[in-house]
């Protein structure tokens, strides 16, 4: 018997859209301010998934300001509130690491229908 | 007054907390033991109770082995070990010990024998730093000096390279996470000494409190 499975799957979400690197998406993050807590949303690229079963994490990349801002998330995280695909891309490979290195119209990416 | 249980070390991975923190677990397989035998002052001179764990075919156990199950009317256990208590009076021979002995929140000590490490060096056996890599040093990872030369021999105890792990180490202060008495489960933070499926022995933390 798998315990460590058995171990993740009571906290496994279901309610998370299926997408992967080279998606647009929009995440909404539970924050706390003070005693207060309100929902921040998060839209950029998916530039990478790792892991697998309760441990895997996504990186979402955007560029604010001129500055490239990368925030990485358990995928199952509870401070997640949800996560909306904006736009679905076409890349050919896991990991876009060398989209850090583009700006302007050569980090496009071409949409898939 | 002290409780304890043995289990196998199942592996690691991680949950969240109720505000949303990531908690490092490791996963063990603990129980179900079984009581053997009641010690007592009387008897032995000290007070403990002798528990087994996990069943195993009849043939592995040796003569001497199958007798002493027979008499706590047990089956064969792979595992036999003691915990030290002073209340054996509130066990019963053949009593079955789960999880449930342990709540989420407590505090538990946790015996283990390491990973064997084979014949290390100065740097991973004791810590040790190492030479100037460059300028013609040649003194990359040895061991140092051997001590004064004075004696004229080099002191017991002196650090050197050897077999280092496989040896039992105990972890103290850990925090049970989570405790599945059903499915025999018992999550505790952070690591434990040994390999995946290795014995442990699961205690209530001596230092707690």
């Amino acid at each position: 018997m798998d315990y460590i499975r058995m171990v993740e799957e009571q906290q496994l979400r279901t309610d998370i859209p299926s997408f992967r690197p080279g998606d647009t998406v929009k995440v909404h993050v539970k924050i706390v301010e003070g005693s207060r807590e309100r929902i921040q949303v998060f839209e950029g690229l998916v530039i990478r998934r790792k892991g697998d079963g309760l441990r895997e994490t996504f990186t979402v990349r955007r560029v604010s300001n001129g500055v490239g801002v990368e925030r990485t998330f358990p995928l199952h995280s509870p401070r997640i509130e949800k996560i909306e695909v904006v736009r679905k891309g076409i890349v050919r490979r896991a990991k876009l690491y060398y989209i850090r290195d583009l700006y302007g119209k050569a980090a496009r990416i071409r949409e898939r229908r | 007054m002290s409780r304890g249980i043995l289990g196998r070390k199942v592996g690691m991975t991680q949950v969240f907390a109720e505000d949303g923190r990531v908690i490092p677990v490791t996963v063990v397989q603990a129980g179900p033991c079984y009581v053997l035998q009641k010690k007592t002052e009387a008897s032995d001179g000290y007070n403990a109770i002798q528990v087994g764990f996990e069943e195993m075919r009849e043939s592995l156990a040796t003569k001497p082995e199958l007798g002493h199950f027979k008499k706590a009317g047990m089956k064969s256990l792979r595992f036999v070990r003691e915990f030290r208590t002073n209340d054996v009076d509130s066990y019963e021979i053949g009593q079955e010990i789960k999880a449930d002995i342990f709540q989420v929140g407590d505090k538990v000590d946790v015996t283990g024998t390491s990973k064997g490490k084979g014949f290390a060096g100065m740097r991973k056996r004791h810590g040790a730093r190492r030479g100037p890599m460059g300028h013609g040093s040649k003194y990359h990872h040895r061991t140092g000096s051997m001590g004064a030369k004075g004696p004229a021999r080099v002191f017991k105890g002196r650090k050197l390279p050897g077999r280092h792990g496989g040896e039992r180490v105990t972890v103290q202060n850990l925090d049970v996470v989570r405790v599945d008495a059903d499915k025999n489960i018992i999550l505790i933070k952070g690591c434990v000494p040994g390999a995946k499926k290795s014995l442990l022995i699961l205690k209530e933390s001596v230092k707690a409190k």
